[in-house]
């Protein structure tokens, strides 16, 4: 590494990651909301193929997800990893945790602010006082939560039971519609638990948070507004942070990567002392590839909405950062192949420090769960990148062309992040990294995102952020 | 072989772009009548 750079490191003081198993909300998702209104027998069969909270807790990926299994001892487990459950599982890890949806429910109304939900009376007692904090509940007997439904709401099911009902704002606003609604508020509470839970683990007072910056990929706004945004705002305010300021950073998948370097500008910067980055899960992502996983005989996978909280703050000594003066980003002029992302996103950020891509102990790419993936066609996306990477070191003469397996299972590692967009996008691995980095099994990572910008049709672009984390005082 | 035929290339985020494989295409004296990158995760 070159000695002559100072480095510009910023604290990475914690990391939270959330799943709220949503099995019933599965069938909102947009692929099966759409195949389901074409083919109404799918419904049936998407129902039969949902797991219980318990398969959800002891499926490997989650565990990891959690950080109770590491991402290496993932990769020694036997697959089909949905048959091949954890025994002893627990919903609770180090540095996350997995919530029921029976708890998501009670979450949304407490979160409510608009009268949108409407929860069924005697299944709500039934949940007793723990289930009552937050604002006061709206509460129907079930012929009322049914005429709601019959309205146009959107009914909660707890399994075959019509537990609840979910509202549009606006009668003819399609972007106060219940299902676009039910998606930002599930992103709001999912990320709120999520920077709660960070800060209760930090024992930090929500209070002593200056900034929150959201990378949800929610489109938060009415008609005239669509897309506005600040869900930081809603979610900061949900998570008690009475004295933070917030904004949105949207960049598609690689949308948290940038949004941890604009957190850490602002403290570098002296603006602000600590930043917490927070994404809530993407509802509309539930069972994008149900059919596949109905083909094969699986169950449906991807059941679950994803979250994760980061808190940064000034560097400390012995304690894990990233590095500032790292941070790569994908310009315009840039070409998108994945030799082209590999140079921009991994190579130009360590020539600035005179390393090579060996000097990287673990990369984090885009960590999706192949046993989602591979059955619809979609490929081993961390394998795919993780070879792109070697391929990249062999043209440079890093290694020998017979040395990229070795690369790939050394600096890699095996997906396990739901297919939620910005989740799996390399911050999922952040929480591993700490400890890893922390325990000295590593002297650094490279965190590299990309985001599919031509998605939204103004641009056929492709786009990525990366930087690197090590310990303060290397 | 292929010259006038009609294709239509999809290319993927994680691996080649729309772009390149159609531009492969016209190279080998395809007609590419539509092209998309997507991302399929």
């Amino acid at each position: 590494m070159n000695g002559s750079i100072r480095p510009t490191r910023i604290g990475i003081e914690g990391v939270f990651y959330s799943l709220a198993h949503a099995p019933d909300l599965v069938r909102f998702g947009s692929k099966p909301a759409r195949e389901i209104a074409a083919h109404p027998e799918l419904g049936a069969a998407l129902k039969s193929k949902l797991r219980s909270f318990s398969a959800a807790v002891a499926y490997a990926p989650h565990q990891v997800y959690i950080g109770n299994i590491t991402p290496k001892e993932l990769s020694g487990l036997p697959m089909p990893w949905y048959e091949k459950l954890i025994e002893g599982a627990t919903a609770q890890g180090p540095f996350g945790d997995l919530v029921d949806q029976e708890w998501l429910y009670s979450m949304l109304r407490a979160a409510d602010q608009f009268e949108l939900v409407t929860l069924e009376e005697a299944w709500f007692n039934d949940r007793g006082p723990a289930r009552r904090d937050g604002r006061k509940a709206r509460l129907q007997p079930l012929d009322g939560i049914q005429a709601l439904c019959d309205k146009g709401a959107l009914p909660l099911f707890s399994g075959a039971r019509l537990t609840g009902a979910f509202a549009a704002a606006h009668a003819e606003d399609a972007n106060l519609s219940a299902d676009v609604l039910l998606e930002n508020l599930a992103a709001k509470v999912t990320a709120a638990h999520a920077l709660r839970s960070v800060l209760a683990g930090l024992r930090t007072d929500p209070s002593d948070i200056d900034y929150v910056i959201s990378c949800s990929e929610e489109a938060v706004g009415d008609r005239y507004n669509r897309g506005g945004g600040n869900l930081a705002k809603a979610i900061a305010e949900e998570a008690g942070c009475e004295n933070a300021g917030g904004s949105d950073t949207k960049a598609f998948c690689a949308g948290p990567l940038y949004a941890m370097v604009h957190g850490a500008s602002l403290i570098q910067s002296g603006v602000c002392r600590k930043v917490a980055v927070v994404a809530g899960g993407s509802l509309a992502k539930l069972g994008m590839k149900f059919e596949s996983h109905l083909k094969n005989g699986m169950p449906v996978l991807e059941d679950v909405l994803g979250s994760f909280a980061v808190l940064l703050g000034p560097p400390k000594d012995g304690e894990p950062c990233m590095r500032l003066d790292s941070a790569a980003f994908h310009p315009v002029r840039a070409g998108a192949s994945p030799q082209a992302m590999a140079e921009l996103l991994a190579e130009t950020p360590l020539a600035r420090f005179d390393m090579k891509l060996t000097d990287v102990d673990r990369y984090g790419v885009e960590l999706h769960n192949p046993e989602i993936t591979v059955p619809s066609g979609s490929g081993d996306v961390p394998l795919t990148n993780y070879r792109t990477l070697a391929a990249l070191a062999v043209m440079r003469g890093q290694i020998q062309k017979n040395q990229m397996a070795d690369f790939v299972k050394s600096r890699g590692m095996v997906g396990y992040a739901p297919t939620q967009g910005h989740i799996p996008s390399a911050i999922v691995y952040l929480g591993h990294a700490l400890n890893a980095l922390r325990g000295g099994e590593i002297k650094n990572a490279l965190l590299i995102a990309k985001g599919s910008l031509f998605l939204g049709r103004m641009t056929q672009l492709s786009d990525g952020c990366s930087f690197l984390v090590e310990m303060n005082g290397n | 072989m292929l010259s006038g035929k009609k294709v239509i290339a999809i290319g993927e985020r994680d691996g080649v772009p729309g772009a390149v494989i159609a531009e492969c295409l016209e190279g080998a004296g395809l007609e590419v009548v539509f092209q998309a990158t997507e991302c399929f995760v």
